[in-house]
């Protein structure tokens, strides 16, 4: 259907491309102006003023510096360590929370499902959990990085969903064949719901990937367990970038500071930048599953 | 009497040739539960999960009514009654942290919640897909970063150096520290907080535009509405219902949103401003160990949370027929 277009719809155009174009540089710069921060020289950069469109000078000195130091490196361990193990433990608890669920002959159903609603309106709160965490003995190890996130309530509620709209055809005729639960979970239910796996991976894993509160409170005294997060924590917003330098750099050790922070953004976030284009439609796919009714 | 013995018996001959046995509610169950063991089986380390990591802690709240010492544990410690919570409420604090919670929120609402709508409505204007594509995959890139990145960005562009002081500098302005200054937090953490969930948020909406019947738009064409009218006419009506929903369900969440952020960004010069109800509870009880009191004022959160939420619902499956749960 083509309609002339008005004088006024030809304004409108004009001004909503040139909106967008404002928000999306709004949004690039600062991400632009780390990745150019972290490459300029640091005496240079620190006596730049304003906006930055190129490196200042060009230096690798705050990426080496980075690479080398050994709480980042630790960091990273650590977080492909809680990345890894966490999703896996999240997918598995919550396939099997999703599965028995989406059963309508469980007997528990309808118990669970209150005591699932339940917890999402009411919690105990830090404290409690705090003190249940130290009463486990948990305290300074990795489980309590892991374990007390094993289930995101709300993941739950979308992965069952999913598994709801398998037809119930299917499932009973694996049973007339004589499959158990565990059976048509695996090899029937799971199988034909990979892409909402795939959603649950990247939602679980990108919130491990960006988790440092919890490795705050629960690894108190565990220095060595710190993910990268609390690393760069340390670097960016304490200021704290003093072991990180080389009596060398003495002179310039102000100056370099600041390149630091920048390298270290960037290699925290290098990850996610990577992935995420090739993966933006999973994600996206997420919210659309979520937002039907649970 | 016989005939009725003879029917009894009759009937007992029948169910036992249908292989039935007269059984109790107990035997019913036990034959339930083994037929539906593999379920139950599976279900239990996610109820086990939820017991221990959400309905403990429920019982844990006890200690805000309680002077907790970690050595007589949570049953062992005294009972002291509403004290925490009148030391809480008669405090200097309890003003300062409710209302700061609630007016950051309510700013967040304020300016946060119509930026996604405005932003779907613009990109569902676009022709050019190519376009549009890239401007939404750039718009949902900072969902994606770390708060952790995201305050270090701020607390660096917001510095007596940054950049946001060197454009101010370059036009005469005075340089300023923005986070030591208690009258810039809100606007920083409200901003920064758009800036960050803008594009993400405007995901559902563009759904919801996109399942607008486009021979609306045809039919009114050809009556003669322009884009105006139909805006009005198709467009927002047709994303109404998902904005309604969207609109209480973050109502009811203004008491439990932000919590990293605030305790990335703040420092004491600006508590006047900055300091909400859960960055207290966190600085009281997690870093100067004050058990109960923290878990006094906690609770209190929870519960105000818990009424918001629950209103916000009913709310909602009335006008709506749609509801949390």
């Amino acid at each position: 259907m083509k309609i002339k277009r008005s004088l006024g719809e030809k304004i409108f155009t004009v001004f909503n491309v040139f909106i967008l174009s404002l928000l999306t540089l709004a949004t690039l710069y600062p991400f632009m102006y780390v990745v150019f921060a972290s490459l300029s020289d640091p005496t240079k950069l620190a006596t730049h003023v304003g906006v930055l469109l190129k490196p200042a000078g060009f230096s690798l000195k705050a990426y080496k510096s980075v690479i080398e130091y050994e709480r980042i490196i630790s960091g990273y361990r650590n977080t492909i360590f809680y990345v890894v193990t966490g999703t896996a433990l999240n997918i598995f608890m919550t396939s099997l929370g999703a599965y028995v669920l989406s059963r309508k002959d469980f007997i528990l159903k309808k118990i669970m499902m209150k005591m699932i609603v339940i917890s999402m309106l009411f919690h105990g709160g830090l404290i409690p959990t705090y003190l249940l965490v130290r009463s486990l003995g948990l305290l300074d190890s990795v489980w309590a990085i892991i374990i007390p996130s094993a289930i995101g309530t709300w993941n739950l509620i979308i992965m069952r969903t999913s598994f709801s709209s398998i037809p119930d055809s299917l499932t009973e005729s694996a049973a007339i064949d004589g499959a158990n639960d565990f059976t048509i979970m695996f090899r029937i239910v799971l199988p034909l719901s990979m892409s909402v796996i795939a959603v649950m991976i990247l939602y679980y894993g990108v919130g491990h990937w960006n988790s440092w509160f919890s490795a705050m409170i629960y690894l108190l005294r565990a220095r060595h367990l710190h993910p990268l997060q609390l690393v760069l924590r340390e670097i960016i917003l304490s200021n704290s970038t003093t072991d990180l330098m080389l009596s060398e750099f003495d002179v310039e050790r102000q100056d370099i500071s600041e390149t630091i922070k920048y390298a270290a953004i960037m290699v925290a976030i290098l990850p996610i930048i990577a992935v995420y284009p090739f993966l933006q439609k999973y994600f996206v796919k997420g919210v659309m599953i979520g937002a039907l009714k649970g | 009497m016989t005939g009725e013995a003879n029917q009894l018996a009759q009937i007992k001959t029948e169910a036992a040739m249908l292989n039935l046995k007269p059984q109790g509610r107990l035997q019913k169950l036990w034959r339930e539960i083994k037929k539906g063991k593999y379920l139950l089986i599976m279900a239990a380390p996610v109820i086990a999960y939820y017991i221990i990591f959400h309905y403990i802690p429920m019982y844990g709240v006890i200690i805000a009514f309680k002077s907790f010492s970690p050595t007589k544990g949570i049953w062992g410690s005294p009972f002291v009654g509403f004290r925490h919570f009148a030391n809480f409420f008669g405090s200097y604090y309890a003003f300062r942290v409710i209302r700061n919670t609630i007016l950051i929120n309510f700013y967040h609402l304020l300016f946060g919640f119509p930026a996604p709508i405005i932003l779907a409505l613009l990109l569902n204007e676009l022709r050019s897909k190519m376009f549009k594509k890239a401007v939404q995959t750039i718009t949902y890139l900072p969902h994606f970063i770390s708060a952790i990145v995201i305050c270090g960005i701020v607390a660096n562009f917001t510095s007596s150096t940054g950049l946001i002081n060197d454009v101010i500098a370059a036009f005469g302005g005075q340089r300023e520290s923005f986070l030591l200054k208690p009258e810039y937090f809100r606007t920083i953490y409200v901003s920064t907080g758009i800036w960050q969930g803008v594009g993400w948020g405007s995901i559902i909406y563009l759904a919801a535009l996109s399942g607008i019947d486009p021979t609306l738009y045809e039919a009114t064409a050809i009556d003669g509405a322009g884009k105006w009218r139909q805006f009005i006419h198709v467009t927002l009506p047709g994303i109404a219902p998902t904005i309604v929903i969207l609109l209480i369900l973050n109502i009811g969440k203004i008491m439990s949103e932000g919590f990293e952020k605030v305790i990335l960004l703040y420092n004491q010069n600006i508590y006047e401003t900055a300091d909400i109800i859960s960055s207290f509870v966190y600085r009281r009880g997690l870093i100067e160990s004050d058990y109960s009191f923290s878990a006094a004022v906690g609770l209190f959160n929870s519960v105000v949370n818990l009424i918001l939420i629950s209103t916000a619902n009913a709310v909602s499956r009335r006008v709506n027929e749609t509801s949390l749960w």
